[in-house]
């Protein structure tokens, strides 16, 4: 804990984090009780902007659930379309196609850049400076443009349907891709001397922010957050799906539990996913994109299933109950920053302010999926 | 003492780095595009709203008045309505309304059109005032085309 100075009179005051904070990319609220600089209290309140996704699956169909899925994490909404397309073929017992699932895999890395690629953007911008934001907009731009050209849209994706996906590629997709790639290697060097070896911002997040192994199980906080506490866990590593036991990648680790460590683990996972996509590129099986027996009405079986994926943010898990109609029982989605955020008021606690919002913004927020 | 005059010399490098780095940018072609002046060509995928699709041979819509995107919806957004007529098979198209206010562009609407009699628009300037500017009669757009 960081020196605590206690007023003589022991006098708080409560200071309003948002809920229009330009460094919550959403509408956050934490309410945090002061002692001067220092924070003695923080408490998140949620919920403005809480839109019952879950109730609305309950609602409706199991396919037209779909487009919901990619408003949860509109930065990474391929993840989610996953996860849920997945575990509906796991309740139905729908085989996929083994390219579909490359293009699944090819499109979710690819947007799992772009979403690390406007995460460092916009960390950098809480932290207070400007330029990265451009730059990196710029690489997330080709990302956009890339998955614009397969999937129709650039941010609230509805690609994956049940047994497959919407699209096939072209030529064009694959060429740009590997153009990327390339376009992104010889980028990286330019962020690290920009960024990461820039004075001020060492200064403001190495041992800024701990966050422990312990407490990051205590949380259940899964992503760069608890790899960036030493935890090695990664859902595509450690429970496997899709076709990820097919590639050769590493989870980075850092030991160091504070806010450079976190921001350490996102940097090297961008170059991750770039050799992720290469490789699915280079074995990527010919073939149709969509199982044929699809049936247009889906109605799995009684039972309870789950299945979970792994977001830039962390494990995304979905769990639905099917009573054998056309609509879930129940569908639970686990999203992974409600529990990344849940720790927030643990950790920042004795801390300056504008340190808590350097840890805030390396908890990497998207407050539409904590409120769901 | 020598590491704290380390560091100060090695951080004051690195912000020199940093401006070097966009004093480099700053000579190289930029990379925006100057919006409502130039635009950028739109990908052949891309989903717009919904529109009817004309028959090439008859110049009439390919739509059966099955209700089938109706029903596909998640939204209801569309409502389709048709008659019978004397002379004609199946019935025939009389509304075909689209409330945009509400869609969520899925395209779960296309995909079940089995006669394929709807497709994507490329419209994306689509700025209004009044909701009533989103309640597209598509039938109307398709005949004001022909
Ligand atoms: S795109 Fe989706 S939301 Fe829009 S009209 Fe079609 S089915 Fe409805
Ligand atoms: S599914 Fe196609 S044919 Fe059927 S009502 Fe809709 S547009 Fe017409």
């Amino acid at each position: 804990m960081s020196a605590f100075a206690k007023s003589e009179a022991n006098e708080t005051f409560v200071l309003n984090l948002g809920p229009q904070h330009p460094a919550t990319h959403g509408v956050l609220r934490v309410k945090l009780t002061m002692d001067g600089e220092y924070i003695v209290e923080a408490e998140p309140v949620l919920g403005y902007i809480h839109r019952m996704h879950e109730k609305m699956g309950e609602n409706r169909t199991w396919a037209q659930f779909l487009p919901n899925t990619g408003r949860m994490d509109y930065l990474h909404a391929l993840a989610y379309n996953h996860g849920y397309v997945s575990v509906v073929e796991r309740a139905a017992g729908i085989a996929v196609p083994e390219r579909a699932e490359y293009l699944r895999v090819i499109t979710a890395e690819l947007n799992r850049v772009s979403s690390h690629l406007l995460w460092f953007g916009a960390f950098i911008l809480d932290l207070g400076g400007f330029s990265p934001l451009l730059y990196a907009f710029d690489d997330r731009e080709h990302i956009l443009d890339l998955l614009e050209s397969v999937t129709g849209s650039r941010l609230t994706y509805c690609y994956f349907r049940f047994g497959g996906v919407y699209n096939d590629i072209d030529e064009n997709f694959v060429a740009g891709t590997r153009a990327f790639i390339k376009r992104l290697r010889d980028r990286m060097p330019m962020y690290h001397n920009l960024v990461t070896k820039n004075i001020i911002l060492m200064t403001r997040l190495k041992e800024i922010g701990p966050i422990s192994a312990e407490m990051c199980r205590k949380y259940g906080a899964t992503g760069p957050v608890c790899r960036g506490s030493g935890i090695n866990f990664d859902v595509r590593k450690h429970e496997p799906y899709s076709v990820y036991p097919e590639f050769d990648f590493e989870v980075p680790v850092y030991e160091q539990c504070d806010s450079m460590a976190r921001y350490m683990v996102r940097m090297d996972e961008i170059e991750q996913s770039l050799r992720i996509v290469e490789q699915a590129l280079d074995k990527l099986p010919d073939g149709p994109v969509m199982a044929e027996k699809v049936p247009k009405i889906i109605k799995p079986p009684k039972g309870d299933y789950y299945h979970a994926v792994e977001t830039a943010r962390g494990s995304f898990g979905v769990r639905v109950v099917s009573d054998g109609s056309n609509t879930p029982y129940r569908l639970k989605l686990r999203a992974p920053t409600f529990s990344n955020l849940s720790l927030f008021g643990e950790a920042c606690q004795g801390m300056l302010l504008p340190d808590a919002l350097a840890l805030m913004g390396s908890l990497d927020l998207v407050i539409p999926e904590i409120d769901r | 003492m020598i590491d704290y005059l380390r560091e100060i010399i090695s951080g004051t490098w690195s912000l020199f780095v940093g401006l070097g780095i966009t004093i480099r940018y700053f000579f190289q072609p930029v990379v925006t595009v100057q919006y409502p002046y130039e635009t950028l060509p739109m990908t052949p995928r891309f989903r717009g709203h919904i529109e009817l699709v004309k028959d090439e041979e008859t110049g009439e819509t390919k739509c059966i008045v099955c209700g089938m995107c109706q029903k596909a919806c998640p939204s209801n957004c569309i409502t389709v309505n048709g008659e019978k007529r004397e002379g004609v098979k199946g019935k025939v198209l009389t509304e075909y309304t689209l409330d945009f206010t509400k869609c969520s562009l899925c395209g779960l609407c296309v995909e079940s059109c089995t006669p394929k009699a709807i497709t994507f628009s490329k419209d994306y300037n689509l700025a209004g005032v009044r909701k009533e500017a989103y309640i597209f009669d598509l039938k109307k757009r398709l005949e004001a085309k022909n």
